[in-house]
């Protein structure tokens, strides 16, 4: 297992330096795949997967996403040439040992892992109900949101992004840091602003993990409202378009 | 002999891994509702069985739900631990060099202490005899806070002692890194922490304090069952009529 680094080697958030420090790695054609697996006995590429699914889970319980080039640099190795043989594998095993479904959400580097037991998990965190306001204002709003209208909101909740919440601690760094290394939010800059604002958007771990259709449902019980008076929200959440709906296959873009 | 699981196997392997640790009794009703929640049969005295389905499919990935007695109540538990190498490697990717050093030397402590315990203020004369970066004051108290959010350490009154999930996942450590140094109870042969020790000096065995409620119970003259001599220590109340189950 990697040794901790020091914090400001593990935080990401901008995710242009993310790209800038890639080493890129090419995919092997499934002949190189073949051969390679050729060379190598059963139990060695097993061995290699378990140390793959096991890295993984490390990242998945910070809920940081797994970057490609780092899983290539650090467990796989050797055997990059069987790199597609062995995530598929490792997804097997996610699936039917874990229930839980691997996903490239990114095509170029990052993979992360959604749950797909049909019913979810028992929240255990406060800071879950925080980010389901935050999404919900989102989605209600069309999909963007400039970052003062989360603020105030969630001052009307009496979270204030000023203030030391009792709960959550610095609500600025858990909603603008947290949330966004969790890739449940995307927080990026609106240009030619001054001074700078932010906007608000959905991350790909919420689009996995979070039903639109849900979230619909407990705005009209808010609101004490049908859904369908969203008409454009109820039709965005009800199209096969949010793949959080069922446990259907993603298209891989292997 | 790998077995195929079913939902419910799948949603007990996820709550394990979110909690950490459970109790037994906590385990079988999360059994009960794994199976309800998946429309499966469920035979409540087949929990053994549940776990070792979930565990041979762990196995490859040097995993295992593992039962362990806790020295605080005696009931036992469950917890999902890695079993990869003998080191603390489970902690290396959460703690920093400087801060695994220190918590080596609590275990330290731990071990030779009498009562299975270290004081905050021994713990933190340690930490200025670090060979790694040294660790200050508020950042030793930082990293005991961690330490015991983690659930690797307890904390009563001042003083820290392993918890149940420490003890459990890295027996083989303790038992590879101390050897004879560490106690064993003389009834159930687990490593003792937390235990009673027999006055005889030429007997000296240890009794956990949770083993020794049970064994004693209800004896009138408390004797060592190695050396007959009088068992001098006050005996625990026995807090819940339970099978001393072997690991």
């Amino acid at each position: 297992m990697t040794q901790r680094k020091r914090p400001s080697n593990t935080l990401r958030l901008s995710q242009s330096k993310e790209e800038d420090e890639d080493v890129t790695f090419t995919q092997p054609s499934s002949s190189q795949v073949q051969r390679g697996l050729e060379k190598l006995t059963p139990a060695q590429v097993d061995q290699k997967t378990a140390e793959v699914v096991q890295y993984i889970l490390v990242k998945d319980q910070k809920k940081i996403p797994v970057r490609r080039a780092e899983l290539v640099k650090n467990i796989v190795k050797d055997y990059r040439t069987v790199y597609p043989e062995i995530i598929k594998r490792a997804k097997r095993i996610f699936e039917q040992v874990f229930g839980l479904k691997l996903v490239e959400i990114d095509p170029k580097n990052h993979i992360l892992n959604k749950n797909v037991l049909s019913v979810h998990r028992c929240p255990s965190n406060p800071k879950t109900g925080l980010l389901f306001v935050i999404l919900s204002v989102i989605f209600m709003k069309g999909g963007i949101v400039r970052e003062n209208q989360i603020w105030n909101t969630l001052k009307k909740l009496r979270v204030d992004p000023g203030q030391r919440h009792e709960e959550f601690g610095d609500v600025r760094k858990v909603v603008t840091e947290e949330f966004v290394r969790q890739r449940y939010l995307e927080y990026t800059r609106i240009p030619h602003t001054e001074p700078i604002e932010y906007e608000f958007r959905w991350g790909h771990r919420a689009d996995m993990e979070v039903s639109k259709a849900q979230i619909l449902e407990f705005m009209g019980q808010l609101h004490e409202q049908d859904p369908r008076s969203w008409s454009q929200q109820y039709r965005e959440a009800h199209t096969g378009s949010s793949s959080a709906s069922s446990g259907s296959l993603s298209t891989s873009t292997f | 002999m790998s077995r195929q699981l079913g939902d419910h196997h799948r949603r007990f392997l996820q709550t394990m891994m979110t909690i950490g640790i459970t109790s037994e009794k906590e385990a079988k009703t999360l059994y009960q509702h794994c199976c309800e929640t998946h429309k499966t049969q469920c035979a409540p005295d087949r929990l053994e069985e549940f776990i070792e389905a979930i565990n041979s499919r762990l196995q490859p990935m040097f995993m295992q739900i593992r039962k362990g007695m806790s020295e605080e109540d005696g009931q036992q538990h469950y917890a999902l631990v890695n079993t990869a190498e003998t080191d603390i490697t489970r902690m290396t990717s959460d703690y920093a060099d400087n801060e695994l050093e220190l918590f080596r030397k609590i275990m330290d402590l731990i071990v030779s202490s009498e009562n299975g315990k270290a004081s905050s203020t021994d713990i933190l004369n340690s930490a200025d005899m670090m060979t790694s970066k040294k660790l200050k004051k508020g950042e030793t108290q930082q990293l005991l806070l961690r330490l015991v959010q983690d659930k690797w350490l307890c904390e009563s009154q001042g003083e820290y002692n392993l918890s149940t999930r420490c003890i459990i996942e890295m027996e083989p450590y303790i038992r590879a890194m101390y050897q004879d140094q560490v106690k064993v109870c003389h009834i159930c042969h687990n490593m003792a922490f937390q235990c009673q020790i027999c006055e005889n000096p030429s007997c000296g065995i240890k009794i956990h304090n949770p083993c020794v409620a049970r064994y004693f119970k209800g004896r009138m003259e408390p004797h060592c069952p190695a050396c007959d001599d009088f068992w001098p220590h006050e005996i625990p109340e026995v807090r819940e009529l339970h099978s001393l189950s072997k690991r």
